[in-house]
């Protein structure tokens, strides 16, 4: 199975060249790297040509990478730390005045493909440049299923779909401001409602309660965890081939 | 001339025909379907969003609260995205359960598709003959996990647990008498496995009852016959799976194709329709009650020759033994560890799809080496299948919507999340 994808792999560089910009093999999966302004010259190259046909878009969503890789507990030093000391305000931007400005591309967006000619899969992953406005362009053209799986991104994420026919909410309530699963929207949301008697309506009042942590996040790196190791580590270097820049 | 235009007609969201909670707003012409808007996401729960704030192994019951008609098959995928990562495989004997439960949870999923969907087209004896059938099934859901519905059986490394040697069985009370008790007890003398081989000798005969209500029924093709007719590059175009594409003409089965648990090991084959309309789908979902009753026995004759461990013995990821942590100090420790903090996911990214009654569910998961998931993206096929709404409903009439509802298989639990 690896062997065939480092195969597509090789086929698709050579085919699109510096329009990859990297292209890994993990856990028998293929994972290309593109950027924005090339998305759907590439997404029509992966769906007509023959040795891709990826007749199905499987999947879009996605990621926030604003707070990968941090853990609320430090297991590295001795010593231990007994519980998450959490800092709570109802305005965010009283927390993230002390905060480092976040670095680097911080929204992407994955799109998964499904051949069923070929018997493949293939990830493309898609950093937006501005992460104050990210934005992509709209895969709809290419599959008609992308329209809902982008709406759904725009939605929880605030992803832009440049050609978008209809970029509405989808899952959020009519009304709802914010884009709840980026990694600064809290798991507790920002309001509730509840309703008023004397105003005779629903209200919307800011949330009453705190936000707990019940089990802390942990990274834990001294590789207990790790398990059958051939899998990726064997092939790790020779797999990420670095295309172009 | 009196002015002619186009009225705006509000379906749902508690309509008792739109499977949960729907609204259509719907461009008519008169009857006739003109655009269909589907606003969906009124029961949206942030799964995904709860799921990045628990360990791994506390969001298999959130898996079961997704398609909550077909519960374990919801885990099967979220527990193999899990142990892809960890590069850890369960059991022989813990994936033939697997691969029984997950066609058991097929029948049980097809079984509420026919009687809503018979029901929502006019037919009310399917359901109750449908609710039949599910009832047994139920029970073994109960034997083995203690839950009727959400049962979060499977684990990474395996399963809860063994298959009970004892069928639980009915006691007397106020509703029942001895004579009720004699009859429902009849089947329940043996063990879990027993009842499960008789509900299969049974089963197929049900199938044919159901055949006998609805594939001949003339009101039932007018209903059906050419209703949502989707060609096979469309249905492509559309990220149709499951039975949806197979209506098409699609033969695509990832049993088959890109096979996981025990399948490969399976005698069984994939039912395609040709016309792609609604009668076809149910035609193929129809066979797939036999197909997956046929897999139901064959786990069966091996797990009753084959016992062995349902668990992995990595105790860094998978729980001791209750008996061990009473007495060994290394596995009160692990035990420990497991309940508040878990296990850490390698980093990295993987997507794992199964074939999921409705179609392809695939979790993709984005670890950053922690104990709990950095995202957790869940691909539901009932979301894809409506958004084609639109498309599969325009030009038809006003009681069509509720045909291609009932095609389509919607349970809301997993389009919203």
């Amino acid at each position: 199975m690896s062997d065939l994808l480092q195969s597509l792999s090789a086929h698709i560089t050579g085919a699109l060249t510096s329009k990859i910009k990297k292209t890994d093999v993990a856990l028998h999966e293929l994972t290309i790297e593109v950027a924005p302004q090339d998305l759907i010259e590439v997404a029509i190259f992966l769906r007509d040509d023959e040795q891709c046909a990826f007749e199905q878009l499987i999947d879009v969503c996605g990621v926030d990478y604003l707070s990968y890789g941090d853990s609320e507990w430090d297991v590295g030093g001795s010593g231990f730390t007994r519980g998450v000391k959490r800092e709570f305000s109802f305005d965010d931007s009283e927390l993230d005045a002390d905060k480092p400005e976040f670095e680097g591309k911080r929204f992407c967006s994955v799109t998964h493909l499904l051949s069923i000619k070929n018997n493949l899969r293939i990830r493309i992953k898609v950093y937006c440049d501005d992460n104050e406005f990210p934005l992509v362009d709209s895969l709809v053209d290419v599959w008609s299923s992308a329209n809902w799986f982008e709406r759904e991104a725009f939605d929880l994420f605030g992803i832009m779909f440049n050609g978008h026919p209809d970029l509405r909410r989808i899952l959020t309530d009519y009304g709802f401001s914010g884009h709840p699963f980026r990694k600064d929207f809290p798991l507790i949301g920002q309001v509730e409602m509840r309703y008023d008697e004397e105003q005779e309506r629903v209200v919307y009042e800011p949330v009453s309660i705190e936000s707990r942590t019940l089990v802390p996040r942990i990274i834990r790196e001294d590789g207990r965890f790790t398990r059958n190791k051939n899998i990726n580590d064997a092939n790790v270097n020779a797999n990420t081939n670095e295309v172009g820049k | 001339m009196p002015e002619i235009r186009n009225f705006t007609l509000n379906f749902g969201p508690a309509h008792p025909a739109a499977h949960g909670v729907l609204r259509l707003v719907l461009e008519m012409d008169g009857e006739v379907i003109q655009r269909a808007d589907p606003h969906v996401g009124l029961l949206h729960r942030g799964t995904e969003k709860l799921a990045e704030s628990k360990p791994y192994n506390q969001s298999i019951g959130y898996m079961d609260r997704l398609d909550y008609v077909s519960m374990m098959c919801n885990e099967h995928g979220y527990v193999l995205a899990l142990e892809k990562m960890l590069g850890i495989e369960a059991p022989i004997r813990a994936q033939y359960i697997r691969t029984m439960f997950d066609e058991i949870t097929r029948i049980l999923n097809h079984l509420l598709w026919i009687g809503a969907h018979a029901l929502d087209v006019g037919a009310m004896t399917m359901f109750l003959y449908a609710f039949r059938e599910r009832e047994d099934l139920m029970d073994v859901y109960e034997a083995v996990s203690g839950a009727r519905l959400h049962a979060t059986y499977y684990r990474p490394g395996g399963v809860y647990r063994d298959i009970p040697d004892v069928m639980p069985l009915h006691e007397k009370s106020k509703w029942y008498n001895d004579a009720d008790i004699t009859r429902l007890n009849d089947n329940r003398g043996g063990s879990v496995l027993d009842f499960i081989e008789d509900f299969t000798n049974r089963f197929p005969k049900c199938v044919d009852e159901y055949e006998t209500l609805l594939t001949d029924n003339r009101i039932w093709k007018q209903r059906l016959v050419d209703i949502g007719i989707v060609s096979p590059e469309r249905a492509l175009q559309l990220g149709l799976t499951g039975a949806m594409l197979r209506g098409s003409g699609i033969e695509w089965d990832l049993r088959k194709k890109q096979p996981y648990a025990m399948y490969e090991a399976m005698d069984f084959d994939i039912p395609v329709g040709t016309n792609g309309d609604s009668y076809d789908r149910y035609l193929v979902r129809m066979e797939e009650f036999r197909q997956s009753n046929k897999i139901v026995k064959q786990c069966v004759d091996w797990l009753r020759k084959n016992p062995g461990p349902v668990m992995h013995d990595d105790h860094k990821i998978t729980p001791p033994k209750r008996e061990a942590m009473k007495g060994d100090m290394e596995a009160l420790i692990h035990h420990f560890k497991l309940a508040t903090e878990g296990y850490c996911l390698p980093e990295g990214e993987a997507y794992q799809a199964i074939e999921h009654p409705k179609g392809e569910f695939g979790c993709y998961i984005v670890s950053d080496g922690a104990n709990k998931p950095y995202r957790l993206k869940v691909r539901a096929p009932g979301f894809a299948h409506m958004s084609a709404m639109d498309e599969l409903t325009r030009g038809h009439m006003l009681a069509d919507v509720v045909t291609v509802i009932g095609t389509m298989d919607i349970v809301f639990g997993e389009v919203d999340r």
